[in-house]
């Protein structure tokens, strides 16, 4: 007799076959041509902005405690951020969706994934297997690009980074890793939407460009409604408001992460009157601070990475799995 | 015989739509089942169920006695299924290919290398085994794709249109292929709305139609039961109007006159003889007899075009 009440509850592991996932799909990133184009273009960008960085280091700030930091964070020109830490800013989220946006799609036109899915895996391990695998893929890259840029410093600037210096680029690498997962993540939620990978690749980008070009400018109106008539710039509130909707960007979110971890000379990321200026702690801060510092950017990019990677599972679960 | 595949009213609506209604489906160890339909009667659809892949609406499914909407792990370790239109990924060797689903079935490297050695000298892929699955032809691929099921050494073999767009002599292969799995002892589901290729090699068809199966039975007993006979002789002579002289003939169940001087009698049995006698007592001359198996084309062609007979 056949019998079942209620709803099914599923049996098995959903980790079955997400390491599979993982090394095959990490075998196909890092021997891709998209792949080994963005590595030339980080690379490159990456040795230009450092050796201009460590040119001007050995002219003006050869006294800074964190030199090595420094390489990340100087910019040869004085009204444009041309920082390595910036062009990063614009170079991982393109990582990230280049790497996610024909995650699902991509397997559905290429009439692999029922394939794939009648093997005994659960989706979760696809999905999954495919995030990590993008994942490890940036991580990996930014590991050799840090080594790269020390071994760089060291050469050039003839000094050895400090212990703390490393620790802190560390949490860099941290924080690139969760900054392009949020890009990731949303690359592939828009592959499982949408079923062309040049739909969702373009719907990908135009969510960064969004976030690069337009939220300052939308907040700007948002502001506005919500406080008119003010003198701009004296009003503490409108400024608040600012900071807030800003903070809704991961680009604003990575960018105060940056700052903290790579200049230990930022103490506050928000405004502060003079009178709580009483009693801080004097800068340059020790790495525990500037961590306390940013823990709340650094865990509200990971959770919006969570949330997006629930959402795209919740979709790929209802979706057909027929061509 | 025990049932390897067993469904009680298994349905399956998307909206307002029934793609799979009430399916009541009894597949026995090492047969082989062919599922027969026009496009969208609701075989995918069955087979992805069957799979774990879609839930029923209602209605139960049992896979070597498992539940696949329960347990789908369990159900897709034992069974191999080729998916209609079977894609692999272009940039891999097909070896690589196969090293994927050997790492998703959780095969250890070596068991697996040995076991694709084998798959793909059994498909006759051996010399080509390193090339990339993007330069395979139709035909090939196809092969891989069954190379692909065989590779986990499955109990039960669910085939989604297998000879789609195929030529015809690598479709005979394929079939022939098919045929092998059988001798092996592998309980073969096969969907396709090709009805000669189906005749060839199932044990037992189930024809559908808006997600019912309409029809069982083996290709001889659903003949029978649609056509009224198993078997369609055709006279052909010059002369005389022999139409007269054939009635009668016990076993014959219709006589039609195709064109002046042929006919065709749809008879139960092989009356060849009788006819011949017939025809010779006439004053007609005898230029042919003919005597063909009916085909599962003419039945479809019966069931679907002329309405369902009584």
């Amino acid at each position: 007799m056949i019998k079942r009440e209620g709803t099914p509850q599923r049996e098995g592991s959903p980790w079955t076959g997400v390491w599979a996932v993982v090394m095959k799909e990490m075998a196909d990133h890092l021997s891709s041509v998209r792949m080994r184009l963005l590595e030339g273009l980080i690379l490159l960008v990456a040795i230009g902005t450092v050796y201009a960085a460590i040119g001007t280091l050995r002219t003006t700030v050869s006294e800074d405690p964190f030199l090595f930091l420094r390489l990340f964070t100087v910019s040869r020109s004085e009204d444009r951020d041309l920082s390595f830490v910036a062009f990063l800013g614009f170079l991982i989220p393109l990582a990230g969706i280049a790497l996610g946006f024909d995650a699902i799609n991509g397997e559905h036109n290429r009439h692999t994934l029922s394939r794939v899915l009648s093997q005994p895996i659960y989706r979760d391990a696809l999905l999954l297997g495919k995030f990590l695998a993008g994942l490890f893929t940036i991580a990996i890259t930014m590991l050799a690009l840090w080594l790269l840029v020390t071994g760089l410093g060291i050469f050039r600037l003839g000094v050895i980074p400090s212990g703390e210096e490393v620790s802190r680029g560390l949490l860099f690498l941290l924080a690139t890793v969760a900054y392009a997962g949020i890009w990731l993540v949303l690359a592939m939620c828009f592959s499982v939407v949408f079923r062309q990978p040049a739909t969702s690749a373009l719907a990908a980008i135009s969510v960064w460009l969004f976030f690069a070009v337009f939220w300052g400018i939308v907040a700007d109106i948002l502001i506005a409604i919500v406080r008119p008539a003010q003198v701009p710039g004296e009003d503490l509130v409108a400024v608040q408001w600012r900071i807030a909707l800003a903070r809704l960007s991961p680009n604003t979110l990575y960018g105060e992460m940056l700052a903290a971890f790579l200049n230990p000379n930022v103490r506050f990321l928000s405004p502060v009157l003079i009178t709580q200026l009483e009693g801080a702690i004097r800068a340059p801060l020790p790495l525990s601070q500037s961590l306390l510092l940013v823990w709340p950017q650094l865990t509200g990019l990971i959770s919006a990475v969570l949330l997006v990677f629930a959402v795209t599972y919740m979709y790929f679960q209802r979706q057909e799995v027929r061509a | 015989m025990t049932a390897v595949i067993e469904t009680q009213d298994l349905t399956k609506r998307y909206g307002p739509v029934v793609a799979v209604d009430e399916l009541n489906l009894r597949l026995n160890a090492g047969e082989v089942f062919g599922m027969l339909g026009p496009n969208g009667s609701g075989k995918t659809t069955t087979i992805l169920m069957l799979l774990g892949l879609t839930e029923p609406t209602s209605g139960t499914a049992r896979v070597l006695g498992q539940d696949p909407a329960r347990n789908p792990l369990a159900v897709k370790r034992r069974v191999g299924y080729l998916p209609d239109a079977v894609g692999f990924y272009d940039e891999l060797s097909a070896r690589e290919n196969l090293a994927y689903t050997a790492r998703l079935n959780g095969l250890p490297a070596r068991e697996a290398e040995a076991r694709i050695d084998d798959v793909l000298n059994r498909m006759g892929l051996r010399d080509v085994g390193d090339r990339l699955a993007g330069a395979y032809s139709r035909g090939m691929k196809q092969r891989l794709g069954l190379a692909d099921v065989l590779l986990k050494r499955p109990q039960v073999a669910i085939l989604d249109e297998p000879t789609i767009g195929l030529d015809p002599e690598a479709a005979h292969e394929f079939l022939a292929m098919i045929r092998t799995l059988k001798a092996d002892g592998l309980t073969v589901l096969l969907s396709s709305h090709l009805l000669h290729q189906v005749q060839v090699v199932c044990d037992r068809v189930g024809l559908f139609n808006k997600g019912r199966m309409v029809l069982e039975g083996t290709v001889e007993g659903l003949a029978q039961q649609v056509l009224g006979g198993a078997y369609r002789i055709e006279v052909e002579v010059t002369g005389e109007d022999i139409e007269r002289a054939l009635t009668g003939i016990p076993g014959v169940l219709r006589i039609a006159r195709v064109r002046p001087g042929v006919y065709a009698l749809d008879t139960q049995s092989d009356v060849r003889g009788e006819v011949a006698r017939r025809v010779a007592s006439t004053r007609a001359n005898l230029i042919g007899i003919t005597l063909e198996r009916s085909s599962l084309d003419e039945v479809y062609t019966r069931y679907f075009h002329e309405g369902t007979p009584a």
